[in-house]
């Protein structure tokens, strides 16, 4: 059996395996002023050589959209790096973010579409860790687009609080939990699905509109400890473990990286998330 | 089924440890460049969203949900690792 059908699929692990080392390389170098570009430069090899082999798989019929879709990607991304300016460094890391987290939550939405549509059921591992995508995923996007415009100061810097925030997050969440409960039991069924999209968008905007603009930088650290999570239920979805080790090691290093950044403030971490409301910490 | 969501449980434990080893002792000008190199390397949802995108027995729904999310994760991929290039460089001199 030692045709296409058996070889590529081994190859496309090992091609993942080699990936993943990389990722853990370059995230070490980059701990550390004498290897951090070559760390950056080892990463940015691993992502290459994972999507090229994820390009060998043998379900993917529809080159073209895919081709076409990184290529406009490519070019956006090589534009807006190359054209922000050095100040507006912590903005465009939360806008990237934003977009990881969209992207992870379009995944988990296209792939429960494509079960309710194709198998007419979706097993129910699939539709918790949907849920999760979609709502990590959705989170992350309004969340990092909120700590954008308050580093850009389109949003005002000051906590933004109003009566009652407090039990309207918890609400907000409760509803998403309720929905979750009700997509379970209805597999498939699409205004659940939908009102948690909004759910999770509402929930983010609402977790960081009342953080000061100071703290903005570690709460794009956490949205970014996040977005690995996202990715890693992603991976969850459509059982592939790149996503699921990549997305991990993301959110593992990311909530330490936060951790550190809020020690460098001489602050904890519940300080800066929920001191507008009193719990504790000097206001910013 | 059941024993591939274990194995992959397995895989994402130890990934996250492996993750939380993997950072200690960052200099604090290093703590930008290293919330977007992490970030960059979170844009592998690339990859789902091009196994959602190239999948054959799709509804339109899911391509067109699949493309917009490969442009996405792209940009958030490619823009990541040369923003942290940009600000490295600065360390040079």
């Amino acid at each position: 059996m030692n045709d296409l059908t058996t070889l590529l699929p081994t190859g496309i692990q090992i091609g993942y395996l080699v990936a993943a080392s990389l990722f853990i390389l370059g995230l070490k170098k980059l701990g550390s002023p004498a290897t951090a570009r070559n760390g950056n430069f080892l990463s940015a090899t691993g992502m290459l050589l994972a999507v090229v082999v994820t390009l060998l798989d043998q379900n993917i019929l529809n080159y073209q959209w895919v081709l076409i879709g990184i290529a406009i990607g490519s070019a956006i991304g090589v534009i807006i790096a190359k054209t922000v300016a050095m100040t507006a460094m912590p903005q465009m890391v939360g806008f990237l973010n934003g977009l990881g987290g969209a992207a992870s939550a379009l995944v988990a939405m296209g792939e429960f579409w494509r079960l309710v549509h194709s198998e007419g059921a979706v097993p129910l591992n699939a539709t918790i860790t949907v849920i999760l995508g979609i709502f990590i995923g959705g989170a992350t996007l309004s969340g990092s687009l909120i700590a954008v415009g308050k580093l850009q100061g389109v949003i005002t810097g000051k906590p933004v609080t109003f009566p009652l925030q407090q039990p309207v997050n918890i609400a907000i969440a409760g509803a998403f939990f309720v929905s979750s409960g009700f997509l379970i039991a209805n597999t498939g069924d699409q205004a659940a699905f939908f009102t948690m999209i909004g759910l999770a968008t509402v929930f983010g905007v609402l977790f960081v509109l009342p953080i000061g603009g100071g703290d903005m930088p570690v709460v794009i650290s956490l949205l970014n400890s996040l977005s690995g999570i996202a990715a890693s239920a992603a991976g969850f979805v459509v059982m592939n473990n790149m996503l699921i080790i990549a997305g991990a090691l993301v959110g593992a290093s990311g909530l330490i990286l936060t951790e550190i950044m809020c020690k460098g403030m001489n602050r904890s971490l519940i300080s800066v998330l929920f001191g507008a409301f009193g719990g504790g910490g000097e206001a910013t | 089924m059941e024993t591939t969501l274990i194995a992959s449980l397995f895989v994402f434990v130890l990934a996250a440890f492996v993750g939380f080893e993997v950072i200690n002792k960052v200099p604090p000008t290093l703590h930008t460049p290293l919330m977007s190199g992490a970030n960059a390397i979170s844009g592998i949802t690339v990859i789902g969203a091009v196994l959602i995108a190239g999948a054959s027995n799709n509804s339109t729904v899911t391509t067109v949900m699949g493309f917009i999310a490969v442009v996405l994760a792209t940009v958030n991929v490619v823009g990541g690792f040369l923003v942290t290039d940009r600000m490295l460089q600065m360390f040079k001199k």
